[in-house]
């Protein structure tokens, strides 16, 4: 195959799969504008609220159109939302595009430390299991990471809270940071966050930790049985070596295609850990959105993590692609 | 009981499949008896249900003790019959759920594995885009709007959970579809349905029962975690929803977390070591598949 037409096979791979972004953003605007229109009773009400102004209400009905035919009304609320307005928040007053920027920080912090200490956690364990297979330390590996991977999160928060907070007091209990005391900035500040984050960070990490041990153990031992391993042993390359420099770079490939998949499970936990922990971020805004009808601002909840999902899993594909010739050759 | 016999194609004193097979029928034994004693309580749980559950004759808050040995809770509730109830309220919703992304994920991916063409690229591409719906999310907001109906909830996870065991389930039909005895039938004059229905679905069942065990234990968690945000309905309290109820009295009364949080977790590992006893009981070669396992991790 000529150098040209790598290249273009290539591009041919990275546009395929750029444009799934669109074609996901368009199905997600199909369902969120069908859930406005499914509510019992008028699509004005619902999306200004119950106790809105009737010139509120008509405004709304002006703004989506919703006087208009449903293919009209769905083409007005699809360009609304793709400029970026995601409508108003009426139990917040405020837009919901700014409301989810801000929430969105703390879940952010929380996701990526909870995917850097997975992938740490994961990567070690895995190591220290398929450095001896079936040995007890293996064994244990294994069979914790089954068990772990069980454990609903929440109750493990609970248990958590049950004694490493109310029985030893070594963390607080809610929130992001200590208010009042002292100015929320400098270096104080940052191990004042760091301490509110381990509790979380370490009931959303333990399933992904679990995950990632089993998919990197599973990996070294499937080409531990390779026979470039062998070579490497036969030319006298220390056996952890082997591991380390050889095997390991093609156990990065399912880690890859592993984590792409379960960032939507790291973001369906985040909301059920946010909510127990009183953490900051989206999962608490949902169900504050949720508890007082307020529909524009769930919909663009889903919205926002709907696409924030679907970017995350092309990116990691496109590593993988890099990583990879053979997928984004065959 | 399912007890994996596998062709005696190696030699009998190769330790290695020998531990193999035995690692996955320990897992499979383990999960058998973990899913039928928990199947004997939820369906007992009617008969224990004639002693009322919501029965407020004890004490408030009491201590597990030998009367009551998962304690009561602050309605002055027995918690025994209240997590026996819970565990069948679970298994109700994963039942539904599991019966409805089978037979979705069986019937879409054999059509497209068997027919190929536009209808296994339409199937493929409705499986993409279902795979994109954040499930989680869109089943909260649903049941925040329309209020947390059983049937609703079941419906909704049932058509966004069929996606993994369709892509298996087609891969499968791929890898039968050419073999002798298949087209020994279509000779012999049989037709699609009867070929589909007597020949593919039992080659593909065993690899798709990993997947279906898979799907089911990942539904308890969604379920649980829908109820734990309190989206259950108070007046079936799921084990999630026993969960939730617990938070606010974690510092006087832990039992009223532990016990069903731990019937939850024994649903979940039960449905978990079933699919990997089966997994690997099916992989010919005895050893880990890091392919299988990776996909199996992303129901």
């Amino acid at each position: 195959m000529s150098r040209r037409s790598l290249g273009l096979n290539m591009a041919g791979y990275v546009i395929r799969r750029l444009l799934q972004v669109p074609v996901t953003v368009a199905i997600i605007l199909v369902i969120t504008f069908f859930l406005i229109h499914a509510v019992p009773g008028d699509p004005a009400i619902v999306i200004a609220g119950a106790e809105a102004h009737p010139t509120e209400i008509e405004a709304v009905r002006q703004a989506y159109g919703l006087d208009q035919p449903l293919g009209v009304q769905f083409v007005t609320y699809a360009t609304k939302i793709l400029r970026g307005d995601l409508g108003t928040s009426y139990t917040l007053g405020r837009p919901v595009a700014r409301v989810i920027l801000d929430f969105a920080r703390p879940t952010l912090l929380l996701t990526a430390s909870a995917l850097v200490v997975s992938l740490l956690g994961g990567i070690l364990l895995g190591f220290a299991a398929a450095r001896r297979p079936a040995s007890a330390l293996d064994k244990g590996i294994n069979g914790a990471a089954l068990l772990a991977y069980s454990l609903p999160g929440f109750w493990v928060a609970q248990l958590f809270i049950l004694y490493l907070v109310l029985r030893l007091g070594l963390f607080p209990l809610l929130g992001y940071s200590e208010f009042g005391t002292g100015a929320p900035t400098g270096v104080g500040h940052l191990i004042d966050v760091a301490h509110h984050l381990v509790l979380p960070v370490t009931v959303l990490a333990l399933t992904e930790v679990a995950a990632l041990t089993r998919v990197v153990r599973a990996g070294l031992l499937e080409e531990l049985n390779q026979a470039y391993v062998n070579t490497a042993r036969a030319k006298g390359v220390p056996p952890d070596r082997v591991i380390s420099a050889h095997a390991f770079r093609n156990v990065l490939l399912p880690v890859t295609t592993l984590i792409g998949t379960r960032v939507g499970f790291l973001v369906s936990g985040a909301i059920v850990v946010e909510s127990i922990f009183s953490w900051p971020g989206i999962g608490g805004l949902v169900r504050g959105a949720a508890r007082s009808n307020d529909l524009p601002l769930m919909l663009g909840v889903l919205l926002v993590i709907s696409v924030a999902v679907t970017v995350t899993n092309v990116v990691t594909d496109l590593v993988y692609g890099w990583i990879d010739p053979r997928v984004r050759l065959g | 009981m399912m007890v994996i016999r596998r062709p005696l194609r190696t030699k009998p004193n190769d330790r290695a499949a020998r531990t193999h097979r035995i690692r996955a029928n320990a897992s499979l034994c383990v999960a058998g008896v973990l899913l039928l004693l928990l199947m004997a309580a939820a369906l007992s749980s009617p008969l224990l249900a004639r002693r009322p559950i919501f029965d407020q004759a004890h004490p408030s808050l009491a201590s597990p003790s030998r009367a009551l040995p998962f304690g009561t809770d602050n309605f002055k509730r027995d918690m025994l019959p209240l997590v026996v109830n819970g565990v069948r309220i679970s298994m109700t919703v994963v039942a539904g759920v599991v019966a409805l992304s089978t037979a979705l994920g069986l019937a879409l991916g054999m059509l497209a594995g068997y027919r190929g063409g536009v209808v296994d690229r339409g199937v493929v591409r409705l499986g993409e885009i279902t795979q994109a719906i954040p499930r989680f999310l869109l089943t909260l907001l649903v049941a925040e709007l329309y209020g947390p109906r059983l049937l609703t909830l079941i419906a909704l996870l049932g058509i966004t959970s069929w996606t993994l065991l369709a892509r298996v389930v087609r891969a499968e039909t791929l890898s039968v579809r050419s073999r002798p005895f298949i087209d020994a039938a279509r000779a012999a004059g049989a037709r699609t349905g009867r070929i589909i229905i007597a020949h593919v679905l039992p080659s593909v069942l065993p690899q798709a029962l990993v997947i279906i065990a898979l799907t089911g234990s990942r539904v308890v968690l969604i379920e649980a975690g829908l109820a734990f945000l309190g989206l259950g309905d108070t007046a079936r309290p799921s084990l999630g929803l026993l969960v939730a109820s617990a938070q606010p009295f974690l510092r006087y009364a832990w039992w009223l977390a532990l016990f069903p949080g731990l019937a939850l977790a024994a649903v979940v590992l039960s449905l978990n070591l079933a699919s990997d006893g089966l997994r690997r009981a099916l992989d010919p070669r005895g050893r880990e598949h890091t392919g299988d396992l990776g996909r199996a991790l992303s129901v």
